[in-house]
Order: structure tokens, then sequence, then C-alpha cells
């Protein structure tokens, strides 16, 4: 692999990559049944350049951003490569947000370019405040011919013909503004540097080593830190290849495994979980002697691997489960959010390597991950190489909140003094999570101290963010809580959001009111949605600014409710 | 051609079967997620059993956002 330690900025450094493997294959896109394309590390350089030479052309300078909306597939690396080589800041946005999200965080990011698919660039052109929009120039793939593009250019025609001038930036600049969440008045966009990306590169990179003929099964949103890491820059600093799917219905993930023999794939808990139920149901359809022969075969692995993983012992006992795997898995990580340990021993006792690890895009990806030497799945690992961990205030149990310090700490939120100064106090970064480490030196998470919820798909949600979807109903003031903020319960799974609803005096909630808040509900997508709702009949404390007091008010509730007062919506 | 109301009467018995439901409690206006207790990838499940059934190919963005049976109907109609 690159020695990443010589390079000042991602361009530097993936430029070398290029170079380096002209003729190893960077990336595969597969579709369903068929593959769509197979492009070399010479071939990407060469759908690359002249997209960063069009770029230059049009007047994109160094520092100036362009926001990528794409769901995983080559043009999204192609895109980004440019987009670096040209001296420009990356502004990954989640294709899964709604059009009216993507249009706040165009707006918010200020970005003057965007790279964006049809269907979503579609979509976002019938929002009402695309109207509004600031974006200069915007680059649009796959369109069907006579699209109407509503002002973009096809990003297949946008190429410049002369040879793109390289651009260096160095360390401290800018790479990448990401959003770790927030839409609705709170975006959080984390300001990442070029230093901060190749810190967190060298510092994983040694744990899960990439070489030519090493594959990345890319599944997690490539805006998401962990893909951007371990579908980008660690593969492309190591000349291994990252598989694209275009498609993330499970079956094809599954088929995915044996037919490109997979070495890494990172995913997040919710992934797994639909791997192991798919694996349970596989399992309970055995005839009973296959079944018991199977159980005891999964015991002896279970014995044999608790010190340290072996691999070549578990494909051995256990050829048929790893077969389905490709034959060639190294590790499974997961990450984005917090993964219930009897999910990891399911898959450790069949000998599939999990390494879960805990981060935060704050962070750049990864603080904590575990070596399973020997297995633990009651942890997150120990910190990886340059992290720093302190527990603040902890408690009798020495239980306090997570803080961090490395190089890998972002620089700021995005033109949110008041947000970075609560976050990064005097160096370090404060994650929010409570936790504990223990005498070996793992950390253990017991929960999140500040008022927002994980989802299984790796989500952050501010509950802030989504009461603009609830403006204008008929109570006196409302608010929204995640559940475990108002009655902490010292875990990380099943997490809620909780509306909390103050009626007018001498008013209640009616029918009417209760279907107008499912309505709205409704609206929101899935995983952002209330799960309840409880009613209280006093005024909430409010600041001179008349802003919402949340830790007073949700110490009130939590004295005087229980959480069994919530409602389902 | 099938009316939207066949169309979403199939769904809605495929729905049933594959997650062990039962038909009767299941309305078109239902958000498939709530009611069936699923996450987004058995959903994506669905979808391919769907496509199946109807002999149509729907890419994952056609459904993203979608959460009740009637909306998912429509989108399968289209392409009927």
């Amino acid at each position: 692999m690159l020695d990443l330690a010589k390079y000042d900025s991602l361009g530097a450094a993936l430029r070398d990559a290029l170079e380096h493997w002209p003729e190893e294959v960077c990336l595969i896109e597969a579709d369903r049944d068929h593959e769509r394309s197979r492009l070399t590390y010479r071939q990407f350089g060469e759908a690359a350049e002249p997209l960063a030479a069009a770029l230059e052309e049009s007047g994109f300078a160094a520092g100036d951003r362009a926001a990528i909306i794409m769901t995983n597939q080559p043009k999204w690396l192609i895109s980004a490569y440019a987009v670096f080589f040209a001296g420009g800041v990356l502004v990954p946005l989640d294709y899964k947000l709604s059009a009216a999200e993507h249009l706040q965080l165009l707006a918010h990011s200020k970005a003057q370019i965007l790279i964006v698919e049809y269907p979503l660039w579609r979509a976002i052109t019938q929002a009402p405040a695309f109207r509004e929009h600031k974006l200069r120039t915007v680059l649009v793939t796959e369109a069907p011919p006579n699209a109407d593009l509503a002002g973009g250019v096809r990003w297949e025609e946008f190429r410049g013909p002369r040879a793109p001038e390289f651009r260096p930036r160095t360390r401290m600049d800018t790479a990448c503004i990401v959003y770790s969440s927030g839409t609705g008045g709170h975006p959080r966009g984390c300001v990442l540097t070029h230093d901060n990306y190749l810190e967190q590169c060298a510092a994983v990179t040694p744990v899960f080593p990439f070489w030519p003929g090493a594959r990345y099964l890319s599944i997690i949103p490539t805006n998401h830190a962990i893909d951007f890491m371990g579908g980008f820059l660690m593969p492309f600093t190591g000349g291994g290849t990252v598989v694209h799917l275009r498609t993330l219905r499970p079956e094809f993930i599954r088929e995915a495994f044996t037919k490109y023999k997979i070495t890494y794939m990172a995913v997040v808990p919710l992934i797994l979980k639909n791997l192991q139920r798919g694996l349970r149901e596989k399992f309970a359809a055995l005839p009973p002697a296959k079944r018991k022969m199977l159980d005891a075969l999964i015991g002896v692995n279970r014995a044999l691997t608790r010190a340290k993983p072996r691999p070549g012992l578990s494909r051995m006992l256990l050829k048929d489960i790893h077969k389905a795997f490709g034959g060639g898995l190294r590790a499974l990580l997961v990450g984005g959010a917090f993964t219930e340990p009897a999910t990891i021993e399911f898959f450790h006792d069949i000998g599939i390597p999990i390494y879960n690890g805990y981060g935060c895009t704050e962070a750049c990806t990864a603080i904590t991950l575990n070596d399973l030497q020997p297995f633990r799945p009651d942890t997150v690992g120990k910190p990886v190489r340059g992290m720093e961990i302190r527990i603040v205030g902890p408690d009798a149990d020495g239980i306090g909140e997570v803080a961090v310090r490395s190089k890998t700490v972002m620089s700021q939120y995005l033109d949110d003094p008041e947000l970075t100064a609560e976050t990064i106090v005097d160096g370090w970064l404060m994650t929010g999570d409570l936790g504990r480490v223990d005498m070996t030196g793992h950390l253990q998470l017991f929960g999140r101290k500040k008022n927002m919820i994980v989802t299984a798909e790796g989500k952050n949600i501010y509950p802030e963010d989504i009461e603009n979807n609830f403006e204008g109903i008929a109570v006196k003031e409302f608010c929204v809580f995640a559940a475990n903020y108002i009655w902490p319960q010292h875990t990380m799974t099943g997490e809620q959001l909780v509306l909390v609803l103050h009626p007018e005096p001498g008013h209640s909630l009616d029918d009417g009111l209760l279907k107008e808040l499912s309505r709205r509900n409704a609206q929101l997508l899935n995983y952002k949605r209330v799960s309840g709702y409880v009613v209280w009949d006093q005024d909430f404390p409010r600041n001179a600014a008349m802003k919402i007091r949340r830790a007073v008010l949700a110490g009130q509730i939590g004295k005087q409710l229980d959480r069994s007062a919530m409602v389902s919506l | 051609m099938k009316t939207i109301e066949q169309t979403t009467d199939e769904i809605l018995n495929l729905a049933a079967t594959h997650f062990k439901f039962p038909r009767a409690e299941l309305q078109p206006g239902d958000d498939f997620y709530k009611k069936l207790g699923i996450d987004s990838l058995q959903a994506l499940e669905l979808l391919t059993r769907l496509e199946n059934h109807f002999g149509v190919e729907l890419p994952d963005y056609e459904v993203q956002g979608v959460s009740d049976f009637h909306t998912l109907a429509m989108r399968i109609q289209a392409r009927l």
C-alpha cells in the first residue's frame, strides 16, 4: 500500500494510486444478475481526468465545493476523484434524504456544483425550494435520452479536451463537508480536512490491509464516513477493488459474496441482522440429524476461536456456511450504530470474523475497534492507533461521557461556532455517548448523554430536527425527545422518539388531533417517525430567547411521568 | 390489464403470505413497516417477491420513501 505519510492531500494520494496499479481492477459495477462494467486504475483515470478538466474550465476553483447525491456506483468515485484533482471540497450527501432535505443541505453547504443521478435530480426539481437553488452547474448522470434536465447538463458529456491541472492542497485544507445528520434547521456539517482522512486511513489500514485482488463490497451509502473510507480511500491506496451493487436487495448482496469472492464488507447492524435471519431460517430448515451435526460443529468452532480467530479452521469445520460467504471473507466490519452482542456472537460462533467498532463522522469514522483477541461481544473494542479516549465526569460505576482526541477529529461544524464550541472542548471531541473503559482498555457503551438516537441503519436523528413536521398542530406547545433521554435505560438499542404535547388549557386531545398527528408522522421517512406521545400539562421551561430548555424539561418529565405513560402513535 | 384494486389486492395477499400475517387485517392504506413490523431490508425482500409475481422490475429508488401498500401498488401498476 501507499505510504500515506508522504502525501498532503487525498487528491495527491489517489493520483499516485492510479499510477501505481494501472492494470489492476479498481471498480466492478454489478447489477442484479449481470455485471455492468469493470475499470482498471488506468481506465478510472481516463474517465476522471476529462471530468476534472471540464470542472476547471467551468471556473471551478481550488476550495470550491461540489456536492454528490448518488447511490453507490463507479461514477460516485470517479466524480469524487475529479473534484479532489481540481482542488475542490467534496460535499457527499445521503441519497436517501428527501428532495427538500437535499435542497436544504445544498444551500447550507454553499455547493456550487452538484453531481447527481437522474431519478434523484428529477425529484429535486419537483420540490418547492428548487426555484431558490444557487447551484452554478448540475451534472446529471444516466439521464434517459430527451429527458428534461431542468438546467442540468449530462455528466457523460461534461468532458474537457485538455489535460487537467493537478491542484495541490495542504493537509489542513478542507477535504469534505459531511453531514452527520440534521436537517430541519440544524444541519451538522462536519468539516473534515485532508489530514483527518489521511491519518484515519493510515491508522485503520494495518488492521484491514488491501492489496491488488482484495475486494470490498460497497453496501453502506458512500456518503457515509464508513464507506468513504472502506469503499474508496482504503482499497484505492492499497490497489484493491471496490464492488458496487446497483441494488440493495438482500438476495443479491448474498449472491455477490460468492460471485466476487469478497474480502471485506462493512455493514450497519440492520444488514447484519438480515443476514443472521436468513441463516437462521436455513439452519431451521435442515433435517434434524444434519441440524444436530451443525450445532455440534458450531460448538467446536466456538470453543476453538475464543482466544483469536482461526479462519482456516472455521472454514474447514463449517464449509457450507463459509462457501455462502464466498470463501475468501477476511472481515465483516460492523459500525454506524450499536450492534447487539447476541448478533455479533452468532456470527463469531460460525467463524465469520465480525469486527465491531465505534466511531462517528466528527472523528472521521473509527474511534475504537475490536481486534477479536480475545473475542469480546460486550465491548466496542480498543482505541485505534492515534486515538486518545477519556471518560468525562464518571459516576460511581466509571460511566461518563466519552471524549476523543486525535488527528482525525474534524476542525468544526460548518458555519456553527456555537455547536463547535460545545462539541470540541479544549481539543477533545465530546461524543455525547456514555461509556466506560474496562481494565483491558476496551470501551463499553451505555447509552447517550445527548438528545439523539441512532437507527440500526446507522442514521443519526436529532429529535428537534423533526419538530418542523409537526408545526401548527392544535396544541399550546410541543417538542420531540429521544425516549432514552427522558428515561435513561443504559441501552444502545431499541431507541424511540417521543412527542411531548402540551394541550391548550382546558382542551384534551381529540380524535381530529390524533389523526393529524398520525398523518404528519406518516409523512416522515419510516426511520424518523415518533413511536408515541405523552401529554404534559405544564408550560415548557424556556430561556430568555424563548428556546425550550430541553434538558430541564426532560428532567421534569422523567421525574413525574413513567415511560409507560407513552401512548403509541 | 389489471385494475389498481386488483393489483393492491394481490400485493396484500402476497405480503400476508410472505410475512405470515392475517390477510383480513391488512388494508391498502396501511403503513407496511408498522403493520407488518418489518425493516427496510425486509421491505426490499417483499419487493422482489412482488416483481416476480407481476413480472416487472422496479429499481430500488422507485420505492424509496414509499411506506403504504396503495402507493406501492400505484408504482407497480405504472409498469404493468
